[in-house]
């Protein structure tokens, strides 16, 4: 869910949301995000990471964010132990400012920074995982039933105007607090209800960009490829989108020819991004949410607005436990997205 | 002291009572197996080449016949064809010639992978009653889009360079019209021609009868040079600068003189009878550089219209070799496994020079993908692709496409007996005497053949809706959807697949 005017709301409704859901779960994996939650540090990366122990892991993680920048702040996040969800990983979080000068080659220097960062530490520091790393955000999951995930973290305490938060029934992979969405990566967020089929094709393409896969489930793909596609080759969401779940050829050959054109280059172009297989999914930033299903929507996605706040979801009941005032309900159309913007 | 005779290969044996004396087989062997004495057909084993033909045009089935009808003593090591083939050499002195592909017993890794399908997480897709998306676009494509923003606005600034769109990603290989018959060459380019896909020319020229057919051509160059001029450019669809080729890596193209009439002397621009024997290298592509320069020579010559393709055989170190092609201005890259098929090659090139396709794929989709330039160029995986199954795992091993070849030539009859080289072939393909190639009805010959491209495009359409994928760029090198049975650790490492149960 999104408040378009920036408007912050607390983490109390979207726990009710989830837990209403919970048949879609097997208790193994939930998981929140906010934006716009660390007003005090809005100008620094708020890296959240997992850490087996304070020892080994973190002394080494110190090491390497000193090195490429400064910690100007770093604190446990605060947790409080649920019957049926102990502290398995200990959560911190730094407040970080990367040094811009170190990194040549590039036109974003503090994003890859970072980025080089978390793909470092995830694939080379056991005993550690960067599961979060935007500005003003923070992922909040554990492997658990989202009612303990949010206790666990108290996410009421936790104000932003955008919300995303996932109930996860694993399948490829057994349920850790690694693999819970939402998956994160500097600004982008995504949950995704699905299986992402193609997922060997695009684990190809972004590794062939500079990003490497640790989190051992397809879903993180969304995440660098919304980054690759959006962050660094400059595409709006809609165009990410529509490069990810392309119309079928046949609908492309009868448009008219500039718009046929651009969908061609659109696609030969970004061929191995394309995503197959069932899915819905909600990617957020800190401009907006951008929700889409697969071109051929085998799983559900439904849009409830109601003045300055959107939302989607799996389920239409979800969104009235939020809001039972809401107003305009309805299912978009397959691979069409649904873009909700903050409002300038 | 004389050598003495070796064992016949085949007995062929009629059977009298069933016989109606109609003659066909007399007619049909080119081979001269077959003849009439005092009204009984009399048979001359020896020289039986297993062609079938007889068998296939027989109305009573009257015919058996045998292989390897003599025993040798057994040996594990020395087989009957080495001792077979070192007598021919003591008698002869010469280079053993041999048609076909690689007739070694290596494991076909094919063989050893085996394809995923969807059961609960993921729904499978029924392609007959949902879009199922087989389009493949073959040629240059840009490492991201150019565009112009304003405000909602937003303006294309990429220009794709020409490329070929196949309505299936299958495409018929490269032989010659020399190689095979005319009659061959225009049943092939029917087929593709109606089956939306591209054929080659080979090294060959190209016949005014295949003018029709010419946007659904790949014209070659190869080392030869043979029929090439400018209007030879100009009417292919795309351009193919032929550096080795799968049956015989190493060394040039060779048609035998018998093969030369006066047609195919015209098309390739040859004396009449003489043979074609191309060069072992082009005579101008000594290193890379000099390949870069031929690629952008001929986009120059033809008004940069045209995608240009560069075959290469499947060697050992193809990954690197491909990589540096890709950085040149072709547009994609062929690679021909050892496997690949031919009129006439040396027997030991073909049996022991070269990788496996499978490997090949592997090993150069996954170096242009470690350079971050894989999505940029296509590449087309050929040699020993024998039904939709091979060609799905190719995709997914990396391909964008296949050449199929003797695929196509057993769906016009060939029967796969090896004897390309000697220009008798009874099924009228690798042969240009005109009693045998109007064997062949080219509207017969295309349907067959587009029957062939089209059960495969079904069965490819089926086995990616059973593994949940609706596009074909989505099964593009996407190894999650293989696995690899009973194959050893470094091989599965090269090929970048996990075994069954992984």
């Amino acid at each position: 869910m999104i408040d378009r005017t920036m408007a912050r709301m607390d983490g109390s409704s979207i726990k009710k949301a989830l837990s209403l859901m919970d048949e879609r779960g097997s208790g193994e994996g939930a998981g929140y995000v906010a934006y716009g939650i660390y007003p005090d540090y809005a100008d620094c990366y708020a890296i959240h990471v997992f850490f087996d122990n304070l020892l080994e892991p973190k002394s080494m993680v110190d090491e390497i964010l000193q090195k490429w920048g400064r910690i100007v702040h770093q604190e446990e996040i605060p947790t409080y132990e649920q019957q049926d969800l102990k502290k398995e990983h200990i959560p911190w979080r730094y407040f970080f400012k990367p040094y811009t000068d170190l990194m040549v080659g590039t036109t974003n220097p503090d994003d890859d920074n970072v980025k080089h960062l978390v793909m470092t530490i995830n694939s080379s520091i056991e005993g550690a995982l960067v599961f979060s790393s935007g500005m003003n955000l923070g992922v909040f999951k554990a492997a658990g039933w989202p009612e303990d995930v949010a206790n666990f973290y108290r996410i009421e305490d936790y104000r932003g105007y955008i919300w995303l938060a996932h109930n996860r029934y694993p399948t490829n992979t057994s349920g850790w607090w690694g693999g819970a969405h939402p998956f994160n990566l500097l600004d982008w967020s995504v949950v995704h209800n699905g299986e992402i089929t193609s997922y060997g094709t695009n684990r190809r393409y972004v590794e062939s960009n500079g990003y490497k896969c640790t989190m051992r489930t397809d879903t993180e793909v969304v995440a660098y490829l919304f980054d690759l596609l959006g962050r660094r080759h400059g595409l709006p969401s809609e165009l990410i989108v529509k490069a990810l779940a392309p119309p079928f050829w046949d609908e492309i050959d009868e448009m008219p020819e500039k718009q046929e054109e651009f969908m061609r280059v659109l696609r030969l172009t970004y061929g191995p991004a394309l995503m197959n297989g069932p899915f819905a999914i909600v990617v957020a930033t800190k401009d907006g949410i951008v929700g889409f299903t697969d071109r051929i929507k085998l799983r559900p996605l439904v849009v409830g607005e109601h003045g300055s706040r959107l939302y989607l979801s799996s389920e239409e009941a979800a969104i009235r436990t939020m809001d039972p005032d809401v107003e305009n309900i309805y299912m978009p159309r397959a691979g069409e997205p649904v873009i909700g913007r903050v409002l300038e | 002291m004389s050598l003495g005779s070796v064992p016949l290969k085949y007995r062929i044996s009629i059977d009298r009572d069933q016989c109606m004396k109609c003659m066909r087989c007399v007619d049909n062997c080119s081979y001269g197996v077959f003849r009439v004495e005092d009204d009984k057909i009399l048979i001359d084993s020896r020289k039986c080449t297993a062609c079938h033909r007889c068998i296939s045009m027989c109305p009573r089935d009257a015919i058996t016949l045998q292989e390897r009808p003599v025993d040798y003593r057994s040996h594990p090591l020395w087989t009957v064809e080495a001792r077979e083939d070192i007598i021919n050499q003591a008698r002869t002195g010469k280079i053993i010639l041999a048609g076909m592909g690689n007739a070694l017993d290596y494991p076909v890794i094919f063989d050893r992978l085996v394809l995923d399908a969807c059961q609960v997480t993921n729904p499978s897709i029924d392609p007959l009653r949902e879009p199922m998306e087989l389009r493949t676009y073959i040629g240059k494509k840009p490492s991201k889009l150019d565009f112009t923003k304003n405000n909602a606005d937003v303006e294309l600034k990429t220009k794709l360079t020409p490329n070929l769109k196949l309505d299936t990603p299958i495409m018929i290989g490269h032989m010659s019209y020399g190689a095979i018959s005319l009659n061959a060459q225009l049943s092939l380019a029917k087929a593709v021609a109606k089956t939306g896909t591209f054929m080659g020319t080979g090294e060959g020229g190209m016949h005014e009868a295949i003018y029709p057919y010419q946007d659904h051509m790949i014209v070659q160059i190869a080392s030869g040079r043979f029929g090439v001029d400018i209007n030879y450019l100009e009417r292919g669809a795309a351009i193919e600068i032929k550096i080795g080729q799968g049956a015989k890596p190493g060394i040039g193209g060779h048609l035998p003189g018998e093969k030369v009439c006066s047609d195919v002397s015209c098309t390739r621009m040859i004396p009449l009878g003489s043979d074609a024997i191309s060069p072992a290298p082009h005579h101008d592509i000594y290193s890379i550089e000099d390949l870069a320069q031929l690629v952008r020579g001929l986009k120059e010559a033809t008004n940069w219209e045209k995608p240009v393709f560069v075959k290469i055989a499947a060697v050992h170190n193809v990954a690197a070799i491909a990589a540096g092609i890709a950085r040149s201005s072709a547009d994609a890259v062929v690679i021909d496994g050892f496997r690949g098929g031919t009129g006439a090659a040396p027997k030991v090139f073909r049996d022991n020079v070269g990788i496996p396709i499978e490997a090949a794929i592997a090993a150069v989709d996954q170096k242009l993908n470690d350079q971050g330039i894989r999505n940029e160029v296509s590449v087309i995986a050929s040699g020993g692709i024998r039904n939709s199954g091979d060609l799905a795992k190719s995709i997914a091993l990396g391909a964008d496409a296949v050449y199929i070849g003797t695929a196509s030539l057993i769906a016009l009859g060939c029967r796969v007996c090896g004897n390309c080289y000697r220009g008798l072939c009874p099924w009228g393909i690798a042969t240009q005497k005109p009693e045998l190639v109007e064997r062949i009805d080219p509207e017969v010959g295309a349907e067959h053949v587009a029957n062939l491209i089209h059960a495969w495009t079904l069965e490819l359409s089926e086995l990616m809706g059973a593994a949940g994928i609706n596009s074909i760029e989505s099964l593009r090198g996407n190894r999650e959807r293989l696995r690899g049975y009973m194959l050893d650790e470094g091989l599965l490492n090269v090929l970048r697949v996990e075994s069954v149960g992984a």
